[in-house]
């Protein structure tokens, strides 16, 4: 037998090796997948399907008011309706569908076989179709939210908001945990994870995007969080932070919505753009023209959408001047938007053109995009915007920046990226067709709305007169509601009909450039070996790489242990550090989620019992989880991946994967915790004396509690170091002291305001000193518990003094908790005496 | 020769120095204002003395921001090199981190001025 035949053989078994490593579970089981491939598509479809129903939802709306003194549905109905449009749209569609975009994607594209924590996605999936189906499902009990999406107290606070603000409360945090973890993921996949020599100057662009909107998701998310805390506190128990007649302000929660509200808008249309320059390049048949300019855009539109949250509050009577810096923000942040745009237009100028279906959606998208921004600078002037606030002018305009800005670039993206989901291609007739109705609908229903804003009509009125001059336009609306909503329908039957008998494409059929269109769509394994890059463009440029990588001739191109292993690189240059072993299939994932989402959903009717025992088991569900499929120690310290390199299976501290996800959370944690300091401050700016004549927890338990929790801290990176020098015995011992210093610090914590007999219910100022304790006692139980178990992983020997990941990880969590306590016991114990 | 900062800083966190300077320039001004605003007599009741606050906060960090682009500048090796800067080196890749940290110090630079303008044109706590 040759040399070249068995070498063929091994291949093939290699081949059949990896394949079973990757398969999914059939039947039922297929569920339990946790591959991103299966995620990504589940995530999608179900965000797309949320978005078809709000789609209804808002042509429901769209006939009430198609006439006037209309009552074709109830008033109760109609707010309902408008209120979860809004809300499915923003939360349920908008973000969800870029993270279902990302998961699907990046692996290939960034050479990767897999995310590096791939049952955190699937556990994200879950979460957010848990809650998502809840907050959908109220509508048809009559139960939905009803005060508008962005729920501003004092209505939303009030007795006749009902269930439904408590619904849109808890059901949106829940979907708000399954977006940070997205956020995690992506952020460390990106970051870690990409194919040997893909340097930061040669990453797709869509990487770098969605590390920028990964990032901001880490800080917007939180305040809103937050907020929700507050919130409920009121709903449920009666503390008053809304209520202006204990001291508590209506603003607050302005502020913490928008802080959320406005990076939002362009979490929402950063990933929009980041699909644009991907399909621009390719139609265009060029590189991008200006690499360095979308990072510029991007890295820019990132960081200023987080000073533009005030300009949806110009009309609460805010100071002029602070009012004007935010106009100065909202002014500024046209300019890297605009970069972008030209961007594009540059690398068409440059390239020869091909309007292709993608690139019509494309092109549609961003001229009415455009004119969305250009309304947007309009309204970005306080001025103008004391004229329009709460007219038809803001729903016209900003359904010309989120439909231009994301739903039309989505749509490009769905004709484009469909042939790396089953091989086939969509409809090219049908795309163009429903591309024209949903343009020509698109304009038809909200340009006229800008005449209606300005004539006077104010969003969410469920009927209006019919001599002041605003009917024929809402008649066109109307009316053009139902040719977009025909352009829609098109597409969702192009999905889900056509391509039946349709026989498999080619594998890259748009002669595309980046390594995404080297996955197989019959494959699980991402990619069958993973390449070394050297191009931005590696499938233009690298001639050879496509075959190589499928005939497994790169790195990593077997699963020998039987493991799912994918690489792990330098987030720099990607260099190649570690062999990461990834989680594969599991029910821990939908068990967690459901735990999680049964602790929300019981909280909503005030199941008190319920919710506990669920918060219980999912808190051992997600011990057991970890436990089995987390910092498990190699039966080998190093693997080969071929090409002469091996490389450590295991790693700790800065160099692994966990933790930097422990690092992520914890910042966004305290974006959180800072939002709820933000909140003392706020109390503090807005009254004379904010503690309203009541007494403080005074300086002696909170300095007490600070002492203990410090002492917690050190003990626990005490045991770190003391378990790496291999004093097993010690490090155990610290970690019990640690856990019992800790548990007194939370007793300390609490004492304070209850020995001082603070009533939460009397007045903001305890209200907001209770809220903060209890914040940092929590963190400080969580603390407990992951000193527990770092004690239990030693004892059973899974964390050694070379193995000591979970230790590292634990250590991390410390140091934000020192944080937390210092701030949290210097603001309420120190703040008030200094004053 | 001193140098502030390392030749070469291998990190990424170096892009983000000029936008975090805007981040924090506009934090100070908007929670300054805020405050003084809010609490008579805490800072001072002079709106002049705001505005004179305002305008040294300015100063400092459109300097910090020259600073951050002139060591952008000399990691773009003084633009001796042209974008696009997608050669699989290491070298391309600092000149590419240099280019970008320069475009956002631009960036980060007239957004500084465009959230200092008002202090010139507002003079008092008008509601």
């Amino acid at each position: 037998m040759s040399e070249v035949a068995s070498q063929e053989r091994d291949r093939k078994a290699e081949e059949e090796q990896l394949r079973a490593v990757w398969e999914n579970p059939s039947g039922w089981r297929y569920w339990t997948s946790v591959n991103n491939y299966q995620i990504g598509l589940w995530y999608g479809a179900t965000a797309f399907a949320f978005m078809l129903f709000a789609g209804l939802l808002a042509l429901l709306v769209r006939a009430q008011l198609a006439v006037p003194e209309n009552d074709l549905i109830s008033a109760d109905l109609y707010n309902q309706a408008y209120t979860l449009h809004g809300t499915v749209m923003m939360f349920l569609f908008a973000v969800p569908i870029f993270e279902a975009v990302a998961i699907f994607l990046l692996p290939p594209m960034l050479g990767a076989r897999e995310m590096p924590f791939p049952r955190l996605g699937a556990f994200g999936f879950w979460s957010f179709l848990i809650g998502g189906v809840f907050v959908c499902g109220s509508i048809f009990f009559g139960a939905a939210p009803s005060t508008g999406w962005f729920m501003y107290p004092p209505l939303a606070t009030s007795e006749q908001a009902g269930i439904g603000a408590d619904i849109w409360l808890l059901g949106l945090s829940f979907i708000e945990v399954a977006s940070l973890a997205a956020a995690v993921e992506l952020i460390v996949g990106i970051m870690k994870c990409r194919a040997p020599g893909m340097r930061v100057n040669l990453m797709p662009l869509f990487a770098w995007y969605l590390l920028i909107v990964a990032g901001m998701i880490v800080f917007a998310f939180p305040p809103l969080i937050a907020g929700d805390l507050l919130f409920e506190m009121q709903r449920m128990f009666d503390w008053p932070f809304f209520d202006a007649a204990r001291g508590g302000d209506p603003l607050l929660w302005q502020h913490l919505f928008w802080i959320f509200g406005h990076p939002e808008v362009y979490i929402i249309f950063l990933p929009a753009i980041a699909l644009l320059a991907m399909i621009v390049p390719t139609f265009a048949g060029r590189p991008i023209v200006g690499y360095s300019w979308i990072v510029l855009a991007a890295v820019g539109t990132g960081f200023l959408s987080f000073g533009l949250w005030v300009h949806h509050m110009f009309a609460t009577g805010l100071p002029q001047i602070s009012l004007a810096f935010f106009s100065a923000a909202s002014e500024a942040v046209a300019i890297p938007t605009a970069v972008q745009i030209f961007v594009f237009i540059a690398t068409m100028l440059a390239g020869r053109v091909i309007f292709s279906t993608p690139m019509l959606f494309a092109m549609g998208g961003i001229a009415i995009f455009v004119m969305g921004g250009l309304t947007g600078v309009m309204v970005a002037l306080a001025p103008f915007d004391w004229q329009a606030h709460d007219t038809y002018f803001i729903v016209a305009h900003l359904h010309y920046v989120l439909i231009g800005g994301m739903l039309f670039p989505v749509f490009a993206g769905l004709y484009y990226y469909y042939p790396l989901i089953d091989g086939k291609h969509m409809s090219d007739r049908v795309g163009r067709f429903a591309f024209w109705m949903m343009f020509t609908g698109f304009n038809i229903t909200f340009f006229p709305m800008h005449l209606a804003g300005l004539r006077g009509m104010p969003r969410r009125v469920y009927t209006y007169p019919a001599d002041i001059g605003w009917d024929w336009l809402n008649l066109v609306s109307t009316m053009g509601a139902v040719v977009l909503g025909i352009g829609m329908f098109a597409v969702v039957v192009d999905v889900t009909l056509h391509r039946r008998n349709k026989p498999r494409g080619e594998q890259n059929p748009w002669n595309a450039g980046t390594l995404e269109w080297i996955s197989e769509p019959e494959e699980n394994w991402g990619v069958r070996s993973i390449p070394r890059i050297e191009s931005r463009y590696p499938l233009w440029d690298q001639k050879d790489l496509a075959r190589a990588v499928r005939a497994g001739e790169w790195y990593l191109p077997d699963a020998s242990e039987g493991r799912r292993e994918t690489l792990v690189t330098s987030v720099l240059d990607a260099e190649p550090e570690q062999v990461l072993r990834v989680g594969g299939t599991a029910y821990v994932t939908i068990v967690s989620a459901a735990l999680l989402g049964t602790v929300f959903v019981a909280l909503t009717f005030k199941w008190w019992i319920v919710s506990g025992l669920a918060g219980v088991a999912f808190v051992a569900a997600v011990l057991w989880w970890l436990w089995t499929g987390t910092g498990e120690i190699p039966e080998q310290e190093e693997k080969h991946i071929g090409h002469g390199i091996s490389l450590p299976l295991y790693a700790s501290g800065v160099k692994s994967a966990g933790w930097w996800a422990m690092f992520i959370t914890m910042t966004g944690d305290g974006t959180a915790f800072a939002s709820l300091v933000f909140g003392y401050f706020f109390f503090w700016t807005i009254h004379s004396d904010f503690t309203g004549g009541l007494a403080g927890p005074g300086a002696f338990w909170p300095l007490a509690a600070l002492g203990l929790f410090a002492a917690g801290w050190a003990t626990t990176v005490g045991a770190r170091e003391l378990n790496r020098r291999g004093a097993v015995f010690a490090a155990r011992a610290l970690l019990v002291a640690g856990a019992l210093l800790s548990a007194a610090g939370c007793g300390a914590a609490l004492t304070g305001p209850w020995a001082s007999g603070m009533d939460p219910t009397a007045h903001v100022y305890p209200a907001i000193v209770w809220i903060l304790v209890i914040w940092a006692a929590v963190h400080g139980a969580v603390g407990i518990i992951m000193q527990v178990y770092c004690l239990a992983r030693s004892l059973a020997g899974r964390l050694t003094p070379r193995h000591d990941m979970d230790l590292h990880n634990v250590a991390l969590y410390w140091h934000f908790m020192l944080v937390t306590a210092l701030v949290t016991f210097g603001v309420v114990g120190l703040f008030p005496e200094a004053l | 020769m001193w140098h502030l900062l390392p030749r070469q800083l291998e990190t990424l966190w170096t892009l983000f120095t000029a936008p975090v300077v805007w981040a924090l320039h506009f934090l100070i001004c908007y929670v300054g204002a805020a405050i003084f605003c809010e609490k008579p007599g805490f800072l001072g009741t002079d709106f002049d003395n705001l505005r004179v606050a305002i305008a040294v906060v300015t100063a400092l960090a459109l300097a910090m921001i020259v600073m951050s682009a002139m060591l952008a500048w000399r990691q773009w090796g003084f633009g001796t090199d042209d974008p696009p800067h997608d050669d699989p080196t290491r070298r391309d890749r600092t000149l590419f981190q240099g280019y970008a940290t320069l475009l956002l110090s631009g960036l980060s630079f007239v957004a500084v001025i465009f959230t200092a303008l008002p202090a010139l044109f507002v003079t008092e706590c008008l509601r």
